[in-house]
């Protein structure tokens, strides 16, 4: 081992260590349910509106062939 | 210090920083005393009572589902020492207070306005109920509400607890 290096494997070490905690520590990633009032608001859903949804459909039908199976339920809060 | 080393390092870093956080309040755990944190209305004692703790928020579909379940517990139970306490975690006063002024609750409800309790206690879900003894311990918790069978387990595991002798002081 090369003594001289050491401060700056330590360093190396310490950067690439801070940068991956960001990564993968669920405490600064995620949401916490007590959290979710804004995502469960009516302004997040995505068929808040009847035109825009129409619209949406009519494409999907007219130029895919595709109809139905886009709902789901609720907004984002995440309840149940 | 070779590359490997190093790299070796900065893994086992990345490994501790990937643990879990602090984990929900768990069966068997004591809930902690609901007159230690700031809390918007009153706090009852829960010293010696059997008590459900609900949390909750005003945009939550099952929440709004729930609170008849638990009207209708406090109207059978709370002559027999049940205590429900439903803790809100709104941020938003006024529908808090609509909340409440729609559903009218016969059982206790406070806001936790800091979020000091919930961050603490560390619920999943909403709504998460903890049902505590006379202890003051955890014995059971149930994430969201399923309508008539939580409704069931919820009364059969209130009585279970309210059958159990009181601890000796």
């Amino acid at each position: 081992m090369n003594l001289r290096r050491l401060p700056l494997a330590l360093a190396l070490a310490v950067l690439a260590t801070a940068a991956f905690t960001g990564c993968t520590s669920t405490k600064l990633v995620r949401v916490q349910p007590w959290q979710r009032a804004t995502l469960a608001d009516y302004t997040m859903r995505p068929d808040r509106d009847p035109l825009a949804t129409t619209m949406s459909e009519h494409i999907y039908f007219s130029r895919e062939a595709a109809s139905g199976g886009r709902g789901v339920g609720g907004s984002g809060c995440g309840c149940n | 210090m070779s590359l490997r080393s190093t790299l070796a390092l900065a893994l086992l870093g990345w490994v501790a920083a990937a643990l879990p956080a602090r984990a929900e309040l768990a069966v068997g755990d004591t809930f902690p005393t609901l007159d230690a944190f700031h809390l918007d209305g009153v706090a009852p004692e829960t010293t010696g009572r059997v008590t459900l703790v609900d949390f909750w928020a005003s945009w939550c579909s099952p929440c709004k589902d729930s609170f008849p379940a638990y009207a209708q517990l406090h109207r059978e139970l709370a002559p027999k020492g049940l205590l429900i306490v439903g803790v809100s975690v709104d941020d938003n006063a006024a529908r808090y207070a609509a909340f409440v002024k729609s559903l009218a609750p016969p059982f206790t409800v406070v806001r936790d306005e800091r979020h000091d309790l919930v961050e603490r206690v560390r619920v999943e879900a909403m709504p998460t109920c903890f049902l505590l003894d006379r202890s003051g311990r955890v014995r059971y918790v149930h994430h969201g509400f399923h309508g008539a069978e939580s409704a069931r387990a919820f009364q059969q595991e209130i009585e279970t607890l309210l059958a159990e002798p009181a601890p000796h002081p």
